[in-house]
Protein backbone atom coordinates (compact mmCIF):
# COMPACT_ATOMS: atom_id res chain seq x y z
CA UNK A 1 0.00 0.00 0.00
CA UNK A 2 2.68 2.48 0.57
CA UNK A 3 3.81 2.35 -2.66
CA UNK A 4 0.45 3.97 -4.27
CA UNK A 5 0.28 7.23 -5.71
CA UNK A 6 -2.14 9.99 -4.64
CA UNK A 7 -4.20 8.73 -7.88
CA UNK A 8 -3.73 5.17 -7.32
CA UNK A 9 -4.79 5.66 -3.43
CA UNK A 10 -7.75 8.10 -4.06
CA UNK A 11 -9.23 5.56 -6.22
CA UNK A 12 -9.01 2.51 -3.84
CA UNK A 13 -10.46 5.12 -1.03
CA UNK A 14 -13.45 6.49 -3.45
CA UNK A 15 -14.20 2.39 -4.28
CA UNK A 16 -13.82 1.21 -0.39
CA UNK A 17 -11.26 -1.06 -1.45
CA UNK A 18 -9.51 0.33 1.42
CA UNK A 19 -10.30 2.47 4.46
CA UNK A 20 -8.08 6.22 5.13
CA UNK A 21 -7.07 4.29 8.63
CA UNK A 22 -5.50 0.67 6.90
CA UNK A 23 -3.53 3.47 4.55
CA UNK A 24 -2.45 5.44 7.21
CA UNK A 25 -1.61 2.96 9.62
CA UNK A 26 0.16 1.10 6.89
CA UNK A 27 2.73 4.03 5.85
CA UNK A 28 2.93 4.31 9.96
CA UNK A 29 4.49 0.55 9.70
CA UNK A 30 6.72 1.69 6.28
CA UNK A 31 8.07 4.49 8.35
CA UNK A 32 9.15 2.39 11.21
CA UNK A 33 10.42 0.01 9.16
CA UNK A 34 12.57 2.47 6.63
CA UNK A 35 12.99 5.67 8.53
CA UNK A 36 16.14 4.42 11.20
CA UNK A 37 17.99 3.97 7.90
CA UNK A 38 16.78 7.07 6.05
CA UNK A 39 16.17 9.54 8.77
CA UNK A 40 13.82 11.55 6.71
CA UNK A 41 11.30 12.36 9.19
CA UNK A 42 12.06 14.90 12.50
CA UNK A 43 8.72 14.34 14.19
CA UNK A 44 6.21 11.08 13.05
CA UNK A 45 2.57 12.02 14.66
CA UNK A 46 0.88 8.75 15.08
CA UNK A 47 -1.52 10.10 17.04
CA UNK A 48 -2.42 12.65 15.03
CA UNK A 49 -2.20 10.97 11.84
CA UNK A 50 -4.95 7.96 12.75
CA UNK A 51 -7.26 10.73 14.07
CA UNK A 52 -6.77 12.62 11.01
CA UNK A 53 -7.36 9.16 8.80
CA UNK A 54 -10.61 8.48 11.11
CA UNK A 55 -12.02 11.92 10.06
CA UNK A 56 -11.42 11.28 6.11
CA UNK A 57 -13.12 7.81 6.94
CA UNK A 58 -16.20 9.54 7.74
CA UNK A 59 -16.14 12.16 5.00
CA UNK A 60 -15.78 9.13 2.65
CA UNK A 61 -18.62 7.82 4.33
CA UNK A 62 -20.83 10.82 3.63
CA UNK A 63 -19.97 10.53 -0.20
CA UNK A 64 -17.16 13.71 0.89
CA UNK A 65 -14.10 12.27 -0.88
CA UNK A 66 -11.86 15.11 -2.47
CA UNK A 67 -8.62 13.82 -4.46
CA UNK A 68 -6.46 14.69 -0.95
CA UNK A 69 -8.98 12.91 1.56
CA UNK A 70 -7.20 10.13 3.90
CA UNK A 71 -4.12 9.89 1.63
CA UNK A 72 -0.70 10.15 4.27
CA UNK A 73 1.46 13.48 3.52
CA UNK A 74 4.93 14.57 4.84
CA UNK A 75 5.91 18.04 5.68
CA UNK A 76 8.98 20.02 5.58
CA UNK A 77 9.84 21.03 9.15
CA UNK A 78 9.52 24.54 8.31
CA UNK A 79 5.75 24.96 7.90
CA UNK A 80 4.03 25.78 11.05
CA UNK A 81 1.45 23.11 11.97
CA UNK A 82 -0.53 23.52 15.09
CA UNK A 83 0.07 21.86 18.57
CA UNK A 84 3.13 20.03 16.19
CA UNK A 85 6.20 20.67 16.80
CA UNK A 86 8.18 23.09 14.06
CA UNK A 87 11.73 23.61 14.46
CA UNK A 88 13.38 24.10 10.87
CA UNK A 89 15.75 21.54 11.82
CA UNK A 90 17.41 24.15 14.54
CA UNK A 91 18.19 23.94 18.38
CA UNK A 92 16.84 27.83 18.25
CA UNK A 93 13.45 26.63 17.60
CA UNK A 94 13.51 23.38 19.84
CA UNK A 95 10.00 22.66 21.57
CA UNK A 96 8.15 25.67 19.05
CA UNK A 97 4.98 24.59 19.00
CA UNK A 98 2.69 26.70 16.65
CA UNK A 99 -0.77 28.14 17.99
CA UNK A 100 -2.18 27.98 14.39
CA UNK A 101 -1.16 25.98 10.94
CA UNK A 102 0.47 27.81 7.81
CA UNK A 103 -2.39 28.07 4.82
CA UNK A 104 -1.00 25.05 3.03
CA UNK A 105 -0.94 22.95 5.56
CA UNK A 106 -4.70 24.08 6.56
CA UNK A 107 -5.32 23.85 3.29
CA UNK A 108 -4.56 19.99 3.56
CA UNK A 109 -6.09 19.27 6.29
CA UNK A 110 -9.54 21.06 5.06
CA UNK A 111 -9.23 18.43 1.89
CA UNK A 112 -8.75 15.68 4.45
CA UNK A 113 -5.10 14.90 3.97
CA UNK A 114 -3.58 12.81 6.69
CA UNK A 115 -0.25 14.48 8.31
CA UNK A 116 2.70 11.86 9.09
CA UNK A 117 4.79 13.99 10.38
CA UNK A 118 7.45 16.30 9.93
CA UNK A 119 10.31 16.13 7.62
CA UNK A 120 14.04 16.26 8.15
CA UNK A 121 15.56 20.23 6.09
CA UNK A 122 18.87 22.21 6.06
CA UNK A 123 18.80 24.47 8.92
CA UNK A 124 16.54 27.19 8.47
CA UNK A 125 16.46 25.84 4.72
CA UNK A 126 19.90 26.42 4.41
CA UNK A 127 22.52 23.92 2.54
CA UNK A 128 22.30 21.39 -0.25
CA UNK A 129 22.32 18.35 1.48
CA UNK A 130 20.20 18.49 4.73
CA UNK A 131 23.55 17.65 6.33
CA UNK A 132 23.21 21.14 8.47
CA UNK A 133 19.72 19.43 10.43
CA UNK A 134 20.82 20.31 13.76
CA UNK A 135 18.97 16.93 14.28
CA UNK A 136 20.06 14.26 12.00
CA UNK A 137 21.83 13.45 9.12
CA UNK A 138 18.86 12.21 6.24
CA UNK A 139 20.52 9.35 3.60
CA UNK A 140 19.40 8.87 0.35
CA UNK A 141 17.26 5.74 -0.06
CA UNK A 142 19.57 4.75 -3.42
CA UNK A 143 22.76 5.05 -1.40
CA UNK A 144 22.78 5.33 1.95
CA UNK A 145 26.10 7.16 1.86
CA UNK A 146 25.30 9.70 -0.21
CA UNK A 147 22.73 12.41 0.69
CA UNK A 148 19.47 13.41 -0.22
CA UNK A 149 19.72 16.39 -1.37
CA UNK A 150 18.78 19.56 0.15
CA UNK A 151 17.19 21.61 1.71
CA UNK A 152 13.89 19.35 1.34
CA UNK A 153 16.05 16.56 2.05
CA UNK A 154 14.12 14.66 4.56
CA UNK A 155 10.57 15.49 2.36
CA UNK A 156 12.15 14.07 -1.02
CA UNK A 157 13.64 10.48 1.12
CA UNK A 158 10.66 10.23 2.25
CA UNK A 159 8.69 10.14 -0.94
CA UNK A 160 11.73 8.25 -2.49
CA UNK A 161 11.10 5.84 0.22
CA UNK A 162 7.65 5.25 -0.24
CA UNK A 163 7.33 6.59 3.71
CA UNK A 164 4.53 8.81 2.75
CA UNK A 165 2.54 9.30 -0.44
CA UNK A 166 3.64 12.56 -0.99
CA UNK A 167 4.93 15.85 0.62
CA UNK A 168 5.67 19.28 0.79
CA UNK A 169 8.86 20.89 0.43
CA UNK A 170 9.92 24.75 -0.08
CA UNK A 171 12.48 26.27 -2.18
CA UNK A 172 14.85 29.32 -2.18
CA UNK A 173 17.47 28.34 -4.28
CA UNK A 174 16.59 24.89 -5.26
CA UNK A 175 15.80 23.29 -2.35
CA UNK A 176 12.87 21.21 -3.82
CA UNK A 177 14.13 20.66 -7.11
CA UNK A 178 17.48 19.33 -6.16
CA UNK A 179 16.49 16.73 -3.24
CA UNK A 180 13.67 15.91 -5.75
CA UNK A 181 16.77 15.42 -8.24
CA UNK A 182 18.89 13.35 -6.19
CA UNK A 183 15.82 10.93 -4.77
CA UNK A 184 14.45 10.40 -8.52
CA UNK A 185 11.10 12.12 -7.39
CA UNK A 186 9.28 14.79 -8.84
CA UNK A 187 9.40 18.13 -7.20
CA UNK A 188 8.06 21.56 -7.99
CA UNK A 189 8.92 25.34 -7.40
CA UNK A 190 5.86 27.07 -8.67
CA UNK A 191 5.49 30.81 -10.11
CA UNK A 192 6.35 33.20 -6.83
CA UNK A 193 3.43 34.06 -5.00
CA UNK A 194 1.08 31.26 -6.53
CA UNK A 195 1.47 29.61 -3.29
CA UNK A 196 1.23 31.32 0.36
CA UNK A 197 4.08 31.47 1.90
CA UNK A 198 1.94 32.36 5.80
CA UNK A 199 3.37 30.39 8.11
CA UNK A 200 6.53 29.16 6.63
CA UNK A 201 9.19 30.11 8.79
CA UNK A 202 11.10 32.72 6.45
CA UNK A 203 14.35 32.48 5.15
CA UNK A 204 14.45 34.67 1.53
CA UNK A 205 10.85 36.61 1.81
CA UNK A 206 11.54 37.45 -2.07
CA UNK A 207 13.07 33.80 -2.92
CA UNK A 208 10.97 31.61 -0.89
CA UNK A 209 8.06 29.48 -2.16
CA UNK A 210 6.63 26.12 -1.30
CA UNK A 211 5.75 23.00 -3.51
CA UNK A 212 5.11 19.85 -3.77
CA UNK A 213 7.15 16.75 -4.00
CA UNK A 214 5.87 13.56 -5.48
CA UNK A 215 6.26 10.07 -7.03
CA UNK A 216 4.68 11.06 -10.53
CA UNK A 217 3.63 13.97 -12.44
CA UNK A 218 -0.08 13.60 -11.93
CA UNK A 219 0.18 14.13 -8.10
CA UNK A 220 2.39 17.17 -8.52
CA UNK A 221 -0.78 18.70 -10.38
CA UNK A 222 -3.09 17.09 -7.74
CA UNK A 223 -1.03 18.47 -4.89
CA UNK A 224 -0.55 21.85 -6.42
CA UNK A 225 -4.50 22.21 -7.27
CA UNK A 226 -4.71 22.09 -3.18
CA UNK A 227 -2.74 24.23 -2.14
CA UNK A 228 -2.29 27.25 -5.09
CA UNK A 229 -4.10 30.35 -4.95
CA UNK A 230 -4.34 33.81 -3.37
CA UNK A 231 -4.09 34.36 0.64
CA UNK A 232 -5.70 37.10 2.36
CA UNK A 233 -2.55 36.15 5.08
CA UNK A 234 0.48 36.86 2.39
CA UNK A 235 0.64 40.09 0.76
CA UNK A 236 2.78 38.66 -2.06
CA UNK A 237 0.71 35.83 -2.85
CA UNK A 238 -0.92 36.43 -6.87
CA UNK A 239 -4.65 37.59 -6.78
CA UNK A 240 -5.74 35.28 -9.98
CA UNK A 241 -7.75 32.47 -10.59
CA UNK A 242 -6.13 29.32 -10.37
CA UNK A 243 -6.39 26.26 -13.28
CA UNK A 244 -7.58 22.74 -12.53
CA UNK A 245 -3.87 21.83 -13.37
CA UNK A 246 -4.88 18.01 -13.74
CA UNK A 247 -6.23 19.44 -17.10
CA UNK A 248 -2.73 19.96 -17.96
CA UNK A 249 -2.41 16.05 -17.82
CA UNK A 250 -1.87 15.44 -21.33
CA UNK A 251 0.42 13.41 -23.41
CA UNK A 252 1.93 15.82 -26.35
CA UNK A 253 4.42 18.16 -26.98
CA UNK A 254 4.27 18.67 -30.85
CA UNK A 255 4.74 21.82 -32.37
CA UNK A 256 6.90 22.77 -29.37
CA UNK A 257 10.07 24.44 -28.98
CA UNK A 258 12.23 23.74 -26.14
CA UNK A 259 15.09 25.94 -25.31
CA UNK A 260 18.13 24.55 -24.59
CA UNK A 261 20.68 27.31 -22.69
CA UNK A 262 23.86 27.20 -23.96
CA UNK A 263 25.28 28.01 -20.75
CA UNK A 264 24.48 25.38 -18.54
CA UNK A 265 25.71 22.38 -20.57
CA UNK A 266 29.49 23.94 -20.05
CA UNK A 267 32.54 23.35 -17.22
CA UNK A 268 32.32 20.80 -14.20
CA UNK A 269 28.89 19.13 -15.56
CA UNK A 270 28.87 15.37 -14.59
CA UNK A 271 29.06 13.66 -17.94
CA UNK A 272 26.59 10.72 -16.78
CA UNK A 273 24.10 13.92 -16.62
CA UNK A 274 25.25 15.52 -19.59
CA UNK A 275 24.21 12.10 -21.44
CA UNK A 276 20.58 10.96 -19.62
CA UNK A 277 19.97 14.94 -19.96
CA UNK A 278 20.78 14.38 -23.72
CA UNK A 279 18.72 11.36 -23.92
CA UNK A 280 15.88 13.09 -22.59
CA UNK A 281 15.17 15.93 -24.68
CA UNK A 282 15.85 13.24 -27.60
CA UNK A 283 12.99 11.69 -26.39
CA UNK A 284 11.06 15.11 -26.62
CA UNK A 285 12.23 15.83 -29.57
CA UNK A 286 11.09 12.25 -31.09
CA UNK A 287 7.46 13.22 -29.59
CA UNK A 288 7.38 16.10 -32.19
CA UNK A 289 8.78 18.94 -29.91
CA UNK A 290 11.96 21.22 -31.61
CA UNK A 291 14.91 21.64 -30.09
CA UNK A 292 16.55 25.59 -30.23
CA UNK A 293 19.77 26.82 -28.43
CA UNK A 294 18.99 29.72 -26.39
CA UNK A 295 20.84 31.85 -24.47
CA UNK A 296 20.62 32.96 -20.86
CA UNK A 297 23.70 35.21 -20.87
CA UNK A 298 23.56 36.25 -17.51
CA UNK A 299 24.19 32.23 -15.53
CA UNK A 300 27.70 32.38 -14.96
CA UNK A 301 26.59 35.49 -12.28
CA UNK A 302 23.54 34.22 -10.58
CA UNK A 303 25.56 31.91 -7.71
CA UNK A 304 27.32 35.05 -6.77
CA UNK A 305 23.81 37.00 -6.70
CA UNK A 306 21.74 34.71 -5.04
CA UNK A 307 24.02 34.54 -2.22
CA UNK A 308 24.13 38.52 -1.33
CA UNK A 309 20.52 38.10 -1.73
CA UNK A 310 19.57 35.27 0.32
CA UNK A 311 21.57 36.13 2.74
CA UNK A 312 20.70 39.51 3.82
CA UNK A 313 16.72 38.67 3.42
CA UNK A 314 17.79 35.57 5.57
CA UNK A 315 19.79 38.01 8.26
CA UNK A 316 16.58 40.43 8.82
CA UNK A 317 14.43 37.64 8.64
CA UNK A 318 16.15 35.36 11.35
CA UNK A 319 17.13 38.76 13.82
CA UNK A 320 13.71 37.65 15.46
CA UNK A 321 15.16 35.08 17.12
CA UNK A 322 15.61 36.53 20.40
CA UNK A 323 15.39 33.69 22.74
CA UNK A 324 11.85 36.33 24.33
CA UNK A 325 9.16 34.30 22.36
CA UNK A 326 9.69 30.90 21.57
CA UNK A 327 12.28 28.06 21.44
CA UNK A 328 15.07 28.62 23.06
CA UNK A 329 17.37 31.00 25.39
CA UNK A 330 20.81 30.54 26.74
CA UNK A 331 20.12 29.90 30.57
CA UNK A 332 21.64 32.41 32.83
CA UNK A 333 22.60 35.41 31.25
CA UNK A 334 22.63 38.22 33.14
CA UNK A 335 21.68 41.50 31.04
CA UNK A 336 19.55 41.33 27.78
CA UNK A 337 22.64 42.01 25.28
CA UNK A 338 24.71 39.02 26.65
CA UNK A 339 20.79 37.11 26.31
CA UNK A 340 20.44 37.88 23.12
CA UNK A 341 24.29 36.91 21.35
CA UNK A 342 24.30 33.88 23.82
CA UNK A 343 21.01 32.60 22.67
CA UNK A 344 22.05 33.43 19.08
CA UNK A 345 25.08 31.68 19.29
CA UNK A 346 23.73 28.61 20.61
CA UNK A 347 20.66 28.53 18.98
CA UNK A 348 22.15 28.57 15.67
CA UNK A 349 24.76 26.35 13.63
CA UNK A 350 27.67 26.71 11.57
CA UNK A 351 26.25 27.52 8.09
CA UNK A 352 23.45 29.62 9.68
CA UNK A 353 25.66 31.79 11.31
CA UNK A 354 27.70 32.46 8.31
CA UNK A 355 24.93 33.37 5.97
CA UNK A 356 24.14 36.20 9.35
CA UNK A 357 27.40 37.28 9.12
CA UNK A 358 27.40 37.50 5.51
CA UNK A 359 24.16 38.85 4.86
CA UNK A 360 24.92 41.29 7.52
CA UNK A 361 27.85 42.36 6.22
CA UNK A 362 26.61 43.17 2.54
CA UNK A 363 23.51 45.20 4.25
CA UNK A 364 26.28 47.06 6.21
CA UNK A 365 26.81 50.42 6.16
CA UNK A 366 29.14 51.46 3.45
CA UNK A 367 29.23 47.86 1.47
CA UNK A 368 24.76 48.02 0.62
CA UNK A 369 25.69 49.59 -2.50
CA UNK A 370 28.40 47.06 -3.72
CA UNK A 371 26.76 44.34 -2.59
CA UNK A 372 23.12 44.02 -2.14
CA UNK A 373 22.17 46.95 -4.77
CA UNK A 374 24.59 45.63 -7.58
CA UNK A 375 23.46 42.11 -6.94
CA UNK A 376 19.39 43.35 -7.18
CA UNK A 377 20.52 44.81 -10.31
CA UNK A 378 22.06 42.25 -11.99
CA UNK A 379 19.15 39.95 -10.63
CA UNK A 380 17.11 42.45 -13.46
CA UNK A 381 19.10 41.35 -15.94
CA UNK A 382 18.90 37.36 -15.23
CA UNK A 383 14.86 37.97 -15.02
CA UNK A 384 15.41 39.71 -18.47
CA UNK A 385 17.02 36.94 -19.83
CA UNK A 386 14.16 34.51 -18.93
CA UNK A 387 11.78 37.12 -20.84
CA UNK A 388 13.79 36.95 -23.62
CA UNK A 389 14.33 33.42 -23.74
CA UNK A 390 10.63 32.86 -23.60
CA UNK A 391 10.23 34.77 -26.86
CA UNK A 392 11.88 32.15 -28.38
CA UNK A 393 10.39 28.53 -26.82
CA UNK A 394 7.63 27.11 -24.73
CA UNK A 395 9.84 25.71 -22.05
CA UNK A 396 13.28 25.59 -20.89
CA UNK A 397 14.92 22.13 -20.50
CA UNK A 398 18.24 21.71 -18.63
CA UNK A 399 20.03 19.23 -15.90
CA UNK A 400 18.82 19.99 -12.20
CA UNK A 401 21.99 19.33 -10.61
CA UNK A 402 25.46 19.50 -12.20
CA UNK A 403 25.87 16.12 -10.92
CA UNK A 404 24.07 12.97 -9.18
CA UNK A 405 24.03 12.89 -5.14
CA UNK A 406 26.98 13.14 -4.19
CA UNK A 407 28.79 11.59 -0.69
CA UNK A 408 28.21 12.55 2.73
CA UNK A 409 30.40 15.00 4.22
CA UNK A 410 32.19 15.54 0.95
CA UNK A 411 31.21 19.25 1.04
CA UNK A 412 30.76 20.14 3.95
CA UNK A 413 34.21 21.89 4.46
CA UNK A 414 34.10 23.94 1.82
CA UNK A 415 30.77 26.23 2.05
CA UNK A 416 31.73 27.60 -1.79
CA UNK A 417 31.49 24.50 -3.29
CA UNK A 418 28.40 23.42 -1.61
CA UNK A 419 26.97 26.31 -3.10
CA UNK A 420 27.61 25.69 -6.74
CA UNK A 421 25.49 22.52 -6.28
CA UNK A 422 22.65 25.22 -7.11
CA UNK A 423 24.13 26.38 -10.27
CA UNK A 424 21.15 25.09 -13.03
CA UNK A 425 18.16 26.31 -10.06
CA UNK A 426 19.05 29.36 -7.95
CA UNK A 427 18.41 32.00 -11.36
CA UNK A 428 14.82 30.57 -11.41
CA UNK A 429 14.51 31.67 -7.72
CA UNK A 430 16.01 35.36 -9.09
CA UNK A 431 13.28 35.48 -11.70
CA UNK A 432 10.34 34.17 -9.64
CA UNK A 433 9.90 31.97 -12.57
CA UNK A 434 8.09 28.09 -12.31
CA UNK A 435 10.03 25.00 -12.40
CA UNK A 436 10.08 21.07 -12.17
CA UNK A 437 12.11 18.29 -11.73
CA UNK A 438 11.85 15.11 -12.97
CA UNK A 439 13.68 11.50 -13.29
CA UNK A 440 15.38 11.16 -16.23
CA UNK A 441 17.64 8.55 -15.76
CA UNK A 442 20.77 6.93 -13.18
CA UNK A 443 23.98 7.28 -12.84
CA UNK A 444 26.05 4.11 -13.24
CA UNK A 445 26.23 3.81 -9.76
CA UNK A 446 22.62 3.87 -9.45
CA UNK A 447 22.11 6.91 -8.58
CA UNK A 448 18.74 9.20 -9.90
CA UNK A 449 19.09 11.81 -12.22
CA UNK A 450 16.81 15.18 -12.57
CA UNK A 451 15.45 16.78 -15.79
CA UNK A 452 14.60 20.48 -14.93
CA UNK A 453 11.76 22.09 -16.77
CA UNK A 454 11.43 25.78 -16.34
CA UNK A 455 7.84 27.80 -17.55
CA UNK A 456 7.23 31.27 -17.86
CA UNK A 457 5.53 33.00 -15.16
CA UNK A 458 2.07 31.23 -14.17
CA UNK A 459 2.82 29.13 -16.64
CA UNK A 460 3.09 25.87 -14.23
CA UNK A 461 0.16 24.27 -17.01
CA UNK A 462 2.69 24.03 -19.84
CA UNK A 463 5.47 22.26 -17.55
CA UNK A 464 2.98 19.88 -16.11
CA UNK A 465 2.53 18.79 -19.80
CA UNK A 466 5.65 18.44 -20.98
CA UNK A 467 6.42 16.37 -18.12
CA UNK A 468 3.43 14.52 -17.93
CA UNK A 469 4.27 13.57 -21.66
CA UNK A 470 8.33 12.71 -20.57
CA UNK A 471 6.81 10.28 -18.01
CA UNK A 472 4.17 8.47 -19.83
CA UNK A 473 6.71 7.74 -22.47
CA UNK A 474 9.50 6.29 -20.26
CA UNK A 475 9.84 4.71 -17.28
CA UNK A 476 11.95 5.90 -14.60
CA UNK A 477 9.47 7.18 -12.32
CA UNK A 478 8.39 2.87 -12.04
CA UNK A 479 12.21 2.45 -10.86
CA UNK A 480 12.43 2.22 -6.72
CA UNK A 481 15.30 1.96 -4.19
CA UNK A 482 16.24 -1.59 -2.88
CA UNK A 483 15.50 -0.73 0.66
CA UNK A 484 14.22 -3.78 1.97
CA UNK B 1 41.98 39.72 2.00
CA UNK B 2 38.72 42.20 2.23
CA UNK B 3 37.73 41.53 5.33
CA UNK B 4 39.89 41.29 8.58
CA UNK B 5 38.97 39.73 11.62
CA UNK B 6 38.31 43.26 13.59
CA UNK B 7 35.64 43.26 10.68
CA UNK B 8 34.12 40.19 11.47
CA UNK B 9 34.51 41.04 15.42
CA UNK B 10 32.41 43.64 13.99
CA UNK B 11 29.59 42.35 12.14
CA UNK B 12 29.63 40.08 14.66
CA UNK B 13 28.14 42.67 16.95
CA UNK B 14 25.93 44.02 14.36
CA UNK B 15 23.99 40.65 14.04
CA UNK B 16 23.80 39.53 17.74
CA UNK B 17 26.63 36.85 17.69
CA UNK B 18 29.08 36.03 20.15
CA UNK B 19 31.85 33.66 18.19
CA UNK B 20 34.34 31.74 19.36
CA UNK B 21 37.97 33.02 18.47
CA UNK B 22 38.32 29.35 16.85
CA UNK B 23 34.97 30.92 14.86
CA UNK B 24 36.07 33.91 14.03
CA UNK B 25 39.15 32.71 12.12
CA UNK B 26 37.11 30.23 10.07
CA UNK B 27 34.32 32.89 9.26
CA UNK B 28 37.31 35.42 8.23
CA UNK B 29 38.97 32.71 5.87
CA UNK B 30 35.29 32.00 4.47
CA UNK B 31 33.93 35.34 4.05
CA UNK B 32 36.82 36.42 1.98
CA UNK B 33 36.52 33.23 -0.25
CA UNK B 34 32.63 33.47 -0.52
CA UNK B 35 33.20 37.74 -1.12
CA UNK B 36 36.01 37.10 -3.87
CA UNK B 37 33.89 34.57 -5.60
CA UNK B 38 31.42 37.59 -5.43
CA UNK B 39 34.02 40.04 -6.86
CA UNK B 40 32.93 38.34 -10.47
CA UNK B 41 29.51 41.07 -10.28
CA UNK B 42 31.99 43.77 -11.16
CA UNK B 43 32.85 42.35 -14.42
CA UNK B 44 28.72 43.71 -15.17
CA UNK B 45 28.17 47.54 -15.96
CA UNK B 46 24.95 48.26 -13.82
CA UNK B 47 24.57 51.71 -14.07
CA UNK B 48 21.79 52.26 -15.30
CA UNK B 49 19.76 48.99 -14.76
CA UNK B 50 17.23 48.97 -12.31
CA UNK B 51 17.35 46.72 -9.21
CA UNK B 52 14.79 43.87 -8.73
CA UNK B 53 13.93 43.81 -5.07
CA UNK B 54 10.63 42.02 -5.77
CA UNK B 55 9.55 39.91 -8.71
CA UNK B 56 6.10 40.85 -8.67
CA UNK B 57 4.72 43.95 -8.36
CA UNK B 58 4.76 44.64 -4.28
CA UNK B 59 1.87 46.51 -3.28
CA UNK B 60 0.54 47.13 0.04
CA UNK B 61 -2.57 45.72 0.59
CA UNK B 62 -5.29 47.18 2.74
CA UNK B 63 -7.97 45.72 4.50
CA UNK B 64 -11.07 46.83 6.66
CA UNK B 65 -10.28 48.40 9.38
CA UNK B 66 -12.55 45.69 11.41
CA UNK B 67 -12.03 44.01 14.44
CA UNK B 68 -10.87 40.10 13.70
CA UNK B 69 -10.46 37.15 16.16
CA UNK B 70 -6.52 36.77 17.04
CA UNK B 71 -4.68 34.80 19.47
CA UNK B 72 -5.57 34.51 22.56
CA UNK B 73 -2.68 36.19 25.09
CA UNK B 74 -2.02 32.51 26.42
CA UNK B 75 -1.77 31.24 23.41
CA UNK B 76 0.97 34.02 22.35
CA UNK B 77 2.63 33.33 25.57
CA UNK B 78 3.03 29.91 25.83
CA UNK B 79 5.89 29.48 23.98
CA UNK B 80 7.91 31.98 25.62
CA UNK B 81 10.91 30.68 27.58
CA UNK B 82 10.25 32.84 30.99
CA UNK B 83 7.06 34.65 31.33
CA UNK B 84 4.99 36.61 34.41
CA UNK B 85 1.39 38.29 34.52
CA UNK B 86 0.93 37.98 31.03
CA UNK B 87 3.81 39.38 29.86
CA UNK B 88 7.35 38.21 28.31
CA UNK B 89 9.86 38.12 30.84
CA UNK B 90 13.39 38.95 30.04
CA UNK B 91 17.10 39.63 31.83
CA UNK B 92 17.81 43.39 32.87
CA UNK B 93 17.98 45.84 29.92
CA UNK B 94 19.86 49.04 31.81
Amino acid sequence: MHRLTIHELHKKLKGKEVTAQEATEALLKRIKEVDPKIKAYLTVTEKEAIAGAQEADRRIADGKISPLTGIPLAIKDNMCTQGIQTTCASKILEGFIPPYDATVVKRLKDEGGVLLGKANMDEFAMGSSTENSRFTVTRNPWNLETIPGGSSGGSAAAVAADACIAALGSDTGGSIRQPAACCGVVGMKPTYGRISRYGLVAFGSSLDQIGPITKDVEDCAILLNAIAGHDPLDSTSINLPIPDYSKALIKDVKGWTLGVPKEFFVEGMDPQVEEEVGAAIRVLEGLGATVKEIALPHTGYAVATYYIICTAEASSNLARYDGVKYGFRAPESKELMEMYQETRSEGFGPEVKRRIMLGTYVLSSGYYDAYYRKASQVRTLIKEDFEKAFDQCDVIITPTAPTPAFRLGEKMEDPLQMYLSDIFTISVNLAGVPALSIPCGFSNEGLPIGLQIIGKHLEEERIIQAAYTFEQNTDHHTKRPKLS
Amino acid sequence: MKVEIGEVEHVARLARLKLSEDEKELFTGQLNAILDYMEKLNELDTGSIEPTFHVVSHQSVMREDAAKESQPQEAALDNAPDKAQGCFRVPKII
